[in-house]
């Protein structure tokens, strides 16, 4: 988390409540999705959330490769989170490293909790995210678009997953940190809510809070969860238009 | 929560296909809590604490006692009696795997042939890359696709092509009652088989299969917006041969394999095919005799 | 969608069509798919493009790193060029160690890149035998319709035309500068469909294809770079011919990569 030792800590917090790049503590990021952007996959997304540039794709229900893999009552669901090399100030090697291991374990167990994979015995729902340029929050921002590409590819599930992370920043809980707030800040916490239940299936937390910051961070949470809710389900709304045709090419 | 399942019964009218009586479509998307006083939840829904939500994104559906979503995107799932168009994708000693483009590969057995296979000997019937036409007999709990290439207009194909268009769209590809299929065949006088499962199988001239091809990625692309047929009649009708009438030669023996002698050869007709279950174009539900 | 096994018919369909000079698309023979270049797409990296080739999409970035030159060039700096075939863009892919059509397109691209000296890298070197600057070439392919060899080259060109050098950041200079560019090597590929040789295939038609001849060249009229891949034979007329082909082409690309570059 934090650069110990970094040459400059920036101002995180102004004294009349803005934070370093202008916005109010509960405050989203700019975010817009485009539902559908790949030709190939069965569904596809493409985000683009603050500095964050984040693509999903979704392939399935397919058979599954290895088979040592299937599973005789329900689909496998196979989540990759992956970060480009030059996605990062610091050029990353390619290849999965443990960090994107975590990541893509996380994101396919809050995608288990919601899918209807007992539909599809033996085969594989294979999502796949990939970080193009990331500025904090890049597994928020892959959840949200695997969870449109889901959508988009006609996979069952209980709901889309909306995503936020949260964190502590100038001692005050702050929606969506960008990545200044997240290198310097206090604490953060990345989280899924289900909305049709109202119950998360993403949580994780980096740094420390107290008993009530980490209530008032939850609550914060899932205000920043619906808010983003309404944007995914417009970006299919979009994308699924019912208007007049076009013609030959067009 | 309980899933829903498919309804037993068929469905009547058109009107019925939406909530709204003007016949408008609505558009849900999974978690979207569904109107369902009274109804049982169907496909494409769930119901959890008294209420139904839609599981898929699709077109609300609402002919009581039953609400479902009819899914707008998707791979294709398997219905019986559904003629369906696969390549073969491997070869065994008793049957043959087919890819139908459904979530599994669906096992074609010898004995589902008009032919006599010896066991060992499916090689010489149908080998990697072949393309069939087959009808889905059952679904087993587990998955497995069952198929069988007995009956009228299933067989090996050979020659033209196939295109592929989303499973969702072939309703409008064949159109209530036939029509759209019918006028494309009408315009084209290309032989057209339609593969519940978005395959479709296009036989003709060059310039038959080329227009066709392009009016199938017509519907594909916009089949769930309004004046499509005006758009699809439109382009045949600007597009016609300025040279001469009647249906010209399918070009099936130059383009396709030979088969063995004992094959007997595929000869679709043209048209969507006799079905006694003609779906709805609008949400691909069977309507009844 | 592709799947992994087509039908033969399908094949059979792009031959006949081939025979008659047509393609699936429309296009003829000599024909490119529609082109489009966003330089600077990633603003993580030093140089960036997103390019599109029909439906085929290749993101390229460029990272330029202080690091040490190999000792038996120490006067010179460092390219490392990789392509990623990434599994989210196309069905045939699958997650694991790089397979043998993705090591293909990285050292094909990275000979056309070196071959064509497309960076002087003598002018890398910052201090001769301790500090040089690494140039990183990756190429992500995010949707794979057919030709990435092209489209991943012509990436990785327009990225590094449009790349800084990071020298203030990494205090080695007063200010970022532009990266010297020399050279524009263009990569155009074709396929044998029967008899006829077609640029640019598609997914399906090479698929289709016996045989696969790219060639690349740059603005000096040099070839820098030929690769012929798949199962198939060209005559020595047939390669000459692209080679032609692919002079004419690689003007007409060029332009498009330096897009607003002198």
């Amino acid at each position: 988390m934090g650069n110990v030792g970094a040459k400059e800590v920036p101002v995180l917090l102004s004294p009349e409540g803005l934070r370093i790049d202008g916005r109010k503590l509960d405050e989203l990021r700019p975010l817009s999705i485009r539902a559908g952007a790949l030709h190939q996959a069965d569904g596809s997304a493409y985000v683009e959330w603050g500095a964050n540039k984040v693509l999903a794709a979704v392939y399935g229900p397919r058979e599954v490769h290895p088979r040592h893999l299937q599973q005789n009552h329900k689909a496998v669901i196979q989540c990759r989170y992956n970060m480009a090399a030059f996605s990062v100030d610091e050029r990353k090697r390619p290849g999965l490293d443990r960090r994107s291991q975590e990541i893509s374990k996380v994101i396919g167990e809050a995608f288990e909790s919601v899918v209807f994979a007992e539909e599809y015995p033996r085969t594989s729902i294979d999502v796949y995210i990939e970080v193009l340029q990331a500025n904090a929050g890049t597994r928020c921002a892959g959840l949200v678009a695997a969870s449109v590409a889901l959508a988009d590819a006609g996979i069952p599930m209980a709901d889309l997953l909306p995503a936020v992370a949260v964190g502590k920043v100038g001692g005050a809980i702050a929606l969506d940190l960008k990545k200044e707030e997240d290198n310097f800040g206090e604490a953060d916490l990345p989280m899924a809510l289900v909305p049709q239940s109202g119950r998360l299936v993403l949580l994780q937390m980096e740094g420390h809070m107290t008993e009530p910051e980490l209530a008032q961070a939850l609550d914060l949470g899932v205000k920043g969860c619906r808010e983003i809710y309404e944007k995914m389900k417009q970006a299919l709304r979009d994308r699924y238009a019912v208007g007049p045709a076009g013609g030959v090419g067009a | 929560m309980s899933r829903g399942h498919r309804p037993a019964h068929r469905r009547r009218g058109r009107e019925e296909s939406s909530s709204r009586p003007s016949g408008e479509r609505i558009l849900v998307l999974p978690g979207e809590e569904l109107p369902a006083h009274g109804l049982k939840p169907g496909p494409g829904t769930y119901r959890t604490g008294g209420k139904v939500y839609a599981s898929v994104l699709g077109l609300l559906s609402t002919h009581p006692p039953v609400v479902q979503v009819i899914p707008l995107s998707g791979r294709y799932i398997p219905k019986p009696r559904d003629l369906v168009i696969g390549t073969v994708t491997d070869v065994q000693g008793t049957f043959w795997l087919l890819d139908i483009g459904a979530p599994r590969w669906a096992p074609l057995h010898m004995t589902g042939t008009p032919w006599k296979v010896d066991i060992g000997d499916t090689e010489r019937f149908l080998h990697v890359g072949d393309a069939v036409a087959v009808e889905v007999e059952n679904l087993d709990p587990t998955g497995r696709i069952g198929v069988t290439m007995m009956g009228d207009n299933l067989g090996k194909l050979e020659g033209g092509t196939i295109v592929h268009v989303s499973p969702a769209r072939i309703p409008r590809v064949v159109g209530r009652g036939g029509s759209m299929i019918q006028m494309i065949t009408r315009h084209t006088g290309a032989q057209i088989v339609v593969g519940q499962n978005g395959r479709i199988w296009v036989n003709g001239s060059p310039d038959a299969i080329r227009r066709v091809a392009a009016v199938l990625r017509l519907i594909d692309e916009n089949g769930h917006r309004s004046g499509l047929t005006e758009r699809v009649e439109s382009y045949l009708l600007s597009t016609l041969p300025t040279s001469d009438v009647g249906p010209e030669e399918p070009r099936g023996e130059s383009a396709g394999r030979l088969a063995p002698d004992d094959t007997p050869p595929f000869l679709g007709p043209t048209g969507p095919g006799p079905d006694p279950d003609e779906r709805d174009p609008e949400t691909n539900e069977p309507e009844g005799p | 969608m592709s799947e992994e096994i087509d039908a033969e018919i399908r094949t059979a369909h792009v031959l006949d069509l081939a025979a008659a000079g047509k393609r699936l698309d429309g296009r003829g023979p000599d024909e490119y798919r529609k082109i489009t270049i966003e330089p600077g797409f990633v603003t993580t990296a030093d140089g960036s493009a997103l390019v599109r080739l029909g439906d085929t999409a290749v993101v390229a970035g460029i990272k330029l790193e202080p690091g040490k030159p190999f000792p038996d060039t120490p006067n010179a700096g460092v390219l490392t060029t990789n392509a990623e075939l990434i599994p989210l863009s196309s069905p045939t892919f699958e997650p694991g160690p790089p397979q043998p059509g993705a090591i293909e397109v990285s050292r094909v691209v990275d000979r056309a890149i070196r071959a064509a000296e497309t960076i002087d890298l003598t002018r890398l070197c910052v201090t001769p035998g301790e500090k040089t600057w690494v140039c990183y070439v990756d190429m992500h392919v995010i949707d794979h319709s057919g030709n990435l060899i092209d489209a991943s080259l012509l990436a990785a060109v327009s990225a590094l035309a449009h790349a800084k050098v990071p020298a203030k950041r990494f205090e080695i200079a007063e200010s970022d500068y532009p990266l010297d560019v020399q050279h524009y090597p263009i990569e155009c590929t074709f396929v044998r469909l029967g008899d006829t040789i077609v640029v640019d295939p598609t997914f399906d038609e090479e698929r289709s294809a016996q045989g696969r001849l790219t060639v690349a060249t740059d603005e000096t009229g040099r070839v820098v770079a030929m690769q012929k891949g798949l199962v198939g034979a060209f005559s020595p007329e047939d390669v000459k011919d692209t080679v032609r082909r692919a002079f004419r082409h690689g003007e007409e690309m060029r332009v498009l990569a330096k897009g607003g570059r002198a």
